[in-house]
């Protein structure tokens, strides 16, 4: 059975505001009764402040799915609905001090459902076109549909590709069959076939610097190399960000999806390693949460993606 | 808290007897059955020994047809590789739609290879078409394998009869029996069947120890070589204190054939029965005139399985479930969709299967416990409302997917 928190086992056990909102004006459904989880989320929120008054939540689901709606519902009461809609996936999970890898996406749920309530609110259309296949690698939570996306997207040919692009297959490696299935299928829908052997695709060039960098040139190589490894983390609703560089250590913040997911240590490690291989020298990635005084934080923020 | 484990489908525990017989093996007649020295003084003769209770069990004509291997998967995958490497040319295969994944893995590998896998379907109850099945024989198939009982829902499938089918159109024919055999008398002397597969640890012997029958005659090619272990057909020294526990534990099965029919069927039975009588819309899965006296496996409609395991758990109840999120998967279990179980129900359903450990008193305490907990999730559930579920609950709640 899984692995779940005492805090995850509390509020399946527990649940806080189960049941719809009488006279509920924010009604938002998400989930695939194919998967076995859906969750309605019915909010009240006052009119003329914004403020969510009341929430109530209704899930067909396993122990993590209650957990998550319930959870979610006692962060989002008080809150203005601008406010709730910062609340990501990640802090329902970390609220629940974390959930399995298989188990992310309950959380993702929770966050759709409340940003369907409030489109309801507002009387917008809320379209979701995140679509989620079968758990591939384990290591780092990749499914099919996103490996497949990407081997569609960037021409991939070899498994060393699906792992540079999506971090699949980059951990235990027993996933590699799986992989080389896919690349099999996709390969053969653009009349090619798959060759184990092929060579794979020209990683990003490890340039070896001759002088040593300056710290804007080095601030800027980080930049690029970041902004490359992006999409992946896109790809899984994460996202990173450079804080601060002081000398060879680069204090980043995880955030989207990578924020509280049980693999976001291990893609610190996979970013530090690409940062080496491209830098040419020795590079630490640190939490941003580690860095001392945080009070001279230089926040580059939103420099790539809206 | 009661300790009632229900889950006598996935795993038993080891008999206490079994146990008592195999510590020897471990301790002073560790030595290789093989060798001529004190060690393994009467090993080869316990091994011979076991060899005969399993034979006495299943009613081989043999005892040389019975092969001892790792595990009930072993067994399957040595049947079907062994099948299709003695005759080349016949390039396909028939099986049904609810084997166990070591059976379907292992074809929709074989698929990729270029062979062709028969996918017999079932009906809502779960069984299979024969019409259908005498069709796909022909001499390219190179051999059928069909499990003689559900492990999900406990339907027992006419193996007997569909082994007659497969010898008279030239066919060779495996069982996947690691679920019947012990709970259902059998007599494969009177039979066509020319391989059959057990599993130890499914009556009470230890994991790790597995039994191919294989029909005197049957052509075959082994799945390891090496010595000359069970007659060369499976190399590798062999683990004696198991196959010596799998013996005793099949001696016990015989011996407890009538109770297991009788006693533990009144226990399944009255379990259903009480379930079914006090909690509204639910309903026993697989073809109830025709199953294994031990399993029950009972679809509660609008709420998903892993959650009702967990609260069973929390009362020291163990079932299991065909949910999706049970095993990770984003698919309900694929023995509910091929019976087509509706989505708000295949969710939900839950597998209680017994042992001759049980007693009638396990039954009340679930009984006593469930109507509870179905009704606490029902109360969180989107397709609920108030005693009954919303009306049309497949359209009143459509969700996006996500």
């Amino acid at each position: 059975m899984w692995d779940y928190s005492d805090k995850v086992k509390d509020h399946f056990f527990n649940p806080k505001n189960a049941g719809a909102v009488v006279g509920a004006n924010a009604i938002g459904e998400v989930g695939s009764i194919s998967c076995g989880d859906a969750l309605r989320l019915t909010l009240k929120v006052n009119e003329t402040t914004e403020i969510i008054e009341d929430a109530g939540f209704q899930t067909f689901g396993c122990g993590s799915a209650i957990a998550s709606s319930s959870v979610l519902t006692e962060i989002i009461k008080g809150m203005t609905i601008d406010d709730a809609l910062k609340v990501t996936n990640q802090d329902i999970a970390k609220e629940l001090d974390g959930l399995p890898p298989e188990k992310m996406h309950c959380s993702v749920m929770g966050r759709e459902a409340l940003q369907a309530a409030i489109a309801n609110f507002r009387g917008v259309e809320w379209k979701d076109d995140h679509e989620e296949g079968a758990l591939i690698c384990k290591c780092f939570a990749v499914d099919a549909v996103m490996i497949e996306e990407m081997v569609w997207a960037n021409k991939l040919r070899t498994v060393e590709d699906v792992t540079n692009f999506t971090k699949a297959g980059g951990g235990c490696a027993a996933c590699h069959e799986d992989i080389e299935a896919i690349l099999e299928r996709v390969l053969k829908e653009r009349g090619e076939t798959f060759d184990p052997q092929a060579a794979s695709l020209p990683k990003v060039e490890a340039k070896v610097e001759k002088k040593p960098m300056t710290n804007l040139q080095r601030i800027k190589k980080i930049e690029d190399v970041l902004n490359s490894l992006r999409p992946q983390l896109m790809a899984d609703g994460g996202d990173v960000e450079l804080v601060e560089v002081v000398g060879n250590t680069a204090y980043v913040n995880m955030t989207g999806a990578c924020n509280g997911c049980q693999m976001a240590a291990m893609t610190i490690a996979g970013i530090q390693q690409r940062l080496m291989e491209v830098l040419g020298e020795f590079i630490k990635v640190v939490p941003a949460s580690e860095m001392p005084k945080p009070e001279k934080l230089v926040n580059i923020e939103g420099i790539s993606h809206a | 808290m009661p300790d009632i484990y229900l889950d006598n489908n996935a795993t038993t525990k080891v008999d206490s007897a079994v146990v008592d017989v195999m510590i020897p093996f471990f301790t002073e007649q560790f030595g290789n059955p093989s060798s001529i020295h004190r060690f393994a003084d009467g090993v080869a003769q316990a091994l011979k020994h076991a060899r005969r209770q399993v034979q006495a069990l299943i009613g081989a004509e043999h005892d040389s047809e019975i092969i001892f291997t790792s595990c009930g998967t072993e067994s399957d995958s040595t049947a079907i590789l062994s099948a299709i490497k003695a005759q080349p040319n016949r390039k396909e295969i028939i099986t049904t739609m609810v084997e166990h994944p070591a059976i379907l893995s292992l074809c929709e590998n074989l698929e990729k290879e270029g062979y062709t896998i028969h996918r017999l379907p079932v009906d809502k109850c779960g069984r299979l078409n024969l019409e259908s099945y005498k069709n796909m024989l022909s001499d390219q198939v190179a051999i059928v394998s069909v499990m003689w009982a559900n492990n999900e829902t406990g339907t027992i499938f006419p193996v007997v009869e569909m082994a007659e089918l497969a010898s008279a159109a030239g066919v060779m024919f495996h069982t996947d029996a690691v679920q019947a055999v012990g709970k259902i008398p059998m007599m494969l002397q009177d039979t066509k069947i020319d391989m059959l597969s057990i599993s130890g640890h499914k009556l009470h012997a230890p994991k790790g120890i597995g039994v191919l029958y294989l029909r005197r005659g049957t052509r075959f090619r082994p799945l390891l070589r090496g010595g000359h272990q069970e007659r060369g057909r499976r190399a590798g020294t062999e683990n004696t204190a198991s196959i010596v526990g799998l013996g005793k534990a099949c001696e016990l099965a015989l011996e407890y054939m009538e109770y297991e029919n009788i006693q533990v069927k009144a226990m399944r039975d009255h379990l259903e029965q009480g379930l079914v009588e006090k909690i509204p819309h639910c309903f026993i899965t697989g073809d109830l005139n025709n199953r294994l006296p031990n399993t029950t496996d009972i679809a509660f409609e609008y709420i998903e399985g892993e959650a009702i395991l967990m609260m069973l758990s929390k009362a020291g109840i163990a079932a299991s479930s065909g949910s999706a999120c049970t095993s990770g998967s984003l698919e309900p279990s694929h023995v509910m969709r091929a019976m087509q179980i509706p989505y708000t129900a295949a969710h939900g359903t839950i597998r209680f299967s017994f042992s001759r450990y049980n007693t009638m008193s396990d039954v009340d305490d679930v009984l006593n416990i469930m109507p509870q907990i179905v009704a606490t999730l029902r109360k969180l559930s989107p397709y609920w409302e108030g005693d009954g579920p919303v009306a049309n609950p497949e359209q009143a709640f459509q969700p996006t997917f996500a």
